[in-house]
């Protein structure tokens, strides 16, 4: 399976995306620049964390606009995968490709540490290689991961499951319904705050977040490889 | 050429963190008659007139760009004739 690493200026998590593609989970990672415009080649996008455009106006709101968002928003319809961590979450957020908003963290600090998610849907390509109500550790870094809809979208978020990663303990951002990722109805997007691609080795404290990538492969190996 | 001045602000419904601190030190300050303090940003934006009513340039901006109504409200006012 070959995923694309979108790389906005500002981008600083890519390079923790491509390794643990290319040397935790075993498959190709190709790193695409903001301004190319075709993503056909690639079976999954994924969109890593820092600070596109320096989070000038909102986190997000910038890198919205650049070339290649026309080329995720057509993966995305396509059904393909596509994952936004942290800063990769608030810019699908600001496409539309994902309902509601980011504000400020609630205690006004940015929160680096890591901490526990629930998983509240198991049935997704995201997350099937977990346990339902499993807690996993997964660190979180980001001063504004605050998530906010209204109480209609909470409502159908609730309702269609969209709802994939909750933080289980004490909620570090003030989001609603301790929120920490959510999907697209189709499900096929998911993003979320906190960053599994830093969590794939034991050795530097936790694997945890292996899953969730090994699930999309999964799946993707399910819906299009056909074995002999 | 065109000025706008735009104000963009939390809606009444989102709770402003960065207001309610503020608003604790303006407490601290003695200043007590206060009751609440919104932050929001100030944007001034120079045009060049074009054919297009100046009122839906400016919405357009405002909605796909400047705020994110699912959070921010914006409000502008339009002075025109600014020389340079």
């Amino acid at each position: 399976m070959k995923f694309a690493v979108i790389v906005f200026p500002g981008s600083n998590c890519d390079i923790d995306m491509y390794h643990a593609i290319k040397d935790e989970l075993g498959e190709e990672a190709e790193y695409v620049w903001h301004d190319e415009g075709d993503l056909s080649s690639y079976d999954g996008i994924l969109l890593p964390g820092g600070f596109s455009y320096g989070d000038y106006l909102r986190s997000g709101s910038i890198a919205r606009f650049s070339n290649v968002m026309k080329e995720v928003v057509k993966a995305a319809e396509e059904g393909k995968p596509v994952l936004g961590v942290c800063n990769g979450f608030q810019i699908l957020l600001e496409a539309g490709l994902l309902p509601g908003a980011m504000l400020r963290n609630k205690e006004l600090k940015f929160m680096c540490r890591t901490v526990g998610l629930r998983v509240e849907n198991a049935k997704t390509m995201f997350t099937s290689d977990y346990e339902k109500d499993q807690v996993i550790q997964i660190p979180i870094a980001h001063g504004e991961g605050n998530y906010y809809c209204d109480d209609a979208t909470f409502n159908e978020l609730k309702e269609n499951g969209q709802i994939a990663f909750t933080y289980e303990g004490t909620n570090p951002n003030g989001s609603l319904g301790d929120i920490a990722g959510i999907t697209n109805a189709k499900g096929n997007v998911l993003g979320m705050m906190p960053h599994p691609e830093r969590a794939v080795d034991s050795l530097l404290g936790s694997a945890d977040g292996l899953k969730l990538f090994q699930s999309i492969v999964k799946h993707w190996r399910d819906s299009n490889v056909v074995t002999a | 050429m065109i000025k706008v001045k735009i104000h963009v602000t939390l809606r009444e419904s989102v709770l402003d963190p960065q207001g309610t601190a503020v608003k604790s030190s303006l407490h601290a300050l003695n200043y007590h008659e206060v009751q609440d303090v919104r932050i929001g940003k100030y944007l001034e934006v120079t045009l060049e007139p074009t054919d297009r009513p100046i009122d839906e340039v400016v919405k357009e901006m405002c909605e796909r760009l400047l705020a994110n109504t699912v959070i921010e409200n914006y409000e502008y006012e339009v002075e025109e004739a600014v020389t340079k």
